[in-house]
């Protein structure tokens, strides 16, 4: 088995912590991984990228060209990057902050409501955790017991809102193809 | 057998960057000094040590500047303490003076460099692998470092802890050339048994107070690298970067005192270059093309080579790990079947240099540069040794 995971969006929405957490996830559930992440100078705003490399093999090129899973929070990022997700791909995107979000090709759309999801729950920041509730909902790449212990790991703050984040996630994401 | 730090964090099995490896296996070797000035992307090694020196009963210090920096690192290990510093591009540029009073003075250092794009401040953010000249010949006059590049998470931390057993050693500057690529992924690692991890401290003087000569050799062993006596031991050292005599007082118009000193600095080193010149191939045997690579590019080429052999392409992989001292005649035997050479580097040409040197006249040598912050993709190295063929 071989995956790759690739979340982007805009520094500050918590690209790369939910990169992290993908990646933490996939190590407790037995898998080689290698994440990385690619940002600008800057501390909020800016473009943002992770990627997460699956694999039950040595990992040489540290990479995602065409990602298996694209999980997508800015317009840009959804131009950028929802064609370079590989045929029969699953694309979970944010549709409030993607209203341009038509896409021609052989891929599975799921979308989630995260950011407005995330304001009802207390704050815009655990948007994030939203969307990966879906991608785990709608993925079966990696168990839901190590996400959840990814999540307990990874955020010292507020876990509480942040699981609760994931479940609603979980339930809230729609897929669409 | 214990080993404090790893006492300390108490699990084995982690998902960590590069920058933090470098950190956790400093502290593993009892590195316990640490003097920087962060810099991206080099800063989490700076922020681990913030975190965990005080915890272990060690310094870390943020000075005003590298120059500054690598100073202190000099400094405390004068006094016996393992030290290190971590920085990038532009800081290490500043570093390079007092990297060579560390060569003359032959004080024991570790410096990471986590490589961006350069020249000046270029890429703060963008991996690199443009200092790999510069860590051997940034610093003036004939000397002799070691620098050592891993191609993973878990293998940084690994040559961090080598990087200060040759240090200790050698009594010379150990350069840890990652880059920003390495320094900021994210792998598991797993801690290596307490009960191998080796760990080596300089020799210490063990001959009288009064016949010690703080650069005498052959005092108690045959080796070219003096024995350490600490600053307040009670020894009487001393320590110029100036041309010295073995009791370490300045002879600044002696041909012969220099040439001795300086030969000694370099041959030190390249006495042992066997033993300290670490490296793996793979699909050597018939190989006919032979990708050479270090680093971050490792990874995309070793893809890139399992790829080519797949398609019947006779091609085999070598990959520094030790990248200075550079162990020519090995390297010349390791190549000496091939007819055509690959050199893929995140800079427009620096390790090919020593290879051309070596290699023999019929064979061709490409160079595969790449520059700008992404590393190769398998496919591009595919594509040119598909092209190498005839």
């Amino acid at each position: 088995m071989k995956a790759g995971i690739r979340i982007s969006g805009f520094g500050g929405q918590g690209i790369i912590l939910s990169g992290v957490i993908v990646g933490k996830a996939a190590v407790f559930d037995g898998f080689n991984v290698v994440q990385t992440q690619s940002y600008g100078p800057e501390a909020r705003g800016g473009f943002t990228r992770s990627e997460v490399v699956i694999s039950d093999e040595e990992i040489d090129y540290p990479k995602v060209e065409s990602a298996t899973v694209s999980i997508i929070m800015s317009q840009e990022a959804f131009f950028k990057y929802a064609l370079r997700t590989k045929k029969e791909g699953i694309i979970i995107y944010d549709p409030e902050l993607i209203p341009d979000h038509k896409i021609e090709g052989n891929f599975k759309l799921a979308e989630v409501n995260a950011t407005r999801i995330a304001s009802e729950l207390g704050t815009k920041i655990i948007s994030n955790i939203v969307m990966l509730g879906a991608f785990n909902e709608v993925c079966n790449l990696i168990s839901k017991d190590a996400m959840i212990e990814s999540i307990k790991d990874s955020i010292p703050k507020m876990l509480d809102l942040n699981l609760n984040a994931f479940e609603v996630g979980r339930k809230k994401v729609k897929i669409i193809t | 057998m214990t080993n404090e730090f790893i006492k300390l964090l108490g699990k084995k099995n982690l998902f960590i960057q590069g920058d933090e490896a470098a950190v956790y296996g400093a502290l593993i070797a009892n590195c316990r000094f640490f003097a920087g000035y962060p810099i991206t992307p080099a800063t989490e090694v700076a922020e681990g040590m913030a975190i965990w020196m005080p915890k272990l009963g060690g310094v870390y210090i943020q000075m005003e500047d590298e120059i500054a920096s690598i100073a202190a690192v000099i400094g405390a290990s004068c006094t016996g303490v393992k030290s290190m510093t971590a920085t990038s591009g532009p800081g290490f540029s500043l570093m390079q003076e007092c990297i060579g009073y560390a060569c003359m003075a032959e004080i024991p250092c570790v410096i990471v460099n986590v490589q961006r794009g350069g020249p000046s401040t270029g890429q703060p953010t963008e991996a690199a692998q443009g200092d790999v000249m510069q860590a051997m010949w940034g610093t003036h006059g004939d000397h002799q470092i070691i620098a050592l590049a891993p191609k993973s998470v878990q293998e940084t931390l690994d040559l961090t802890i080598e990087a200060f057993n040759l240090s200790e050693d050698y009594r010379v500057p150990v350069i840890l050339l990652m880059d920003a690529e390495i320094g900021h992924m994210r792998e598991k690692v797993v801690l290596p048994e307490i009960t191998d991890i080796k760990v080596e401290d300089r020799v210490p003087a063990t001959i009288g107070i009064d016949k010690y000569r703080p650069y005498g050799t052959g005092f108690t062993r045959s080796s070219k690298v003096p024995e350490f006596a600490p600053f307040g031991s009670g020894y009487k050292t001393y320590v110029t970067g100036l041309t010295h005599d073995k009791r370490g007082f300045p002879v600044t118009t002696s041909a012969e005192v220099h040439e001795e000193l300086v030969r000694r600095l370099i041959e030190k080193v390249s006495d042992d270059i066997d033993i300290i010149w670490y490296y793996e191939d793979s699909f050597l045997e018939d190989a006919e093309v032979i990708v050479v690579s270090y680093g971050t590019t490792s990874r995309p080429a070793a893809s890139a080579v399992k790829m080519a052999r797949k398609n019947g392409i006779k091609v085999g992989h070598v990959r520094l790990i030790t990248i200075w001292p550079f162990n020519y005649e090995k390297m010349k035997d390791l190549l000496k079947n091939a007819h055509t050479i690959i050199v893929p580097e995140m800079n427009l040409g620096q390790m090919i240099h020593p290879i051309r040197e070596i290699v023999n006249r019929d064979a061709k040598i490409i160079s595969a540069p790449k520059i700008g912050g992404a590393i190769h993709t398998p496919y591009e190295i595919l594509k040119i040794i598909e092209g190498s063929k005839n």
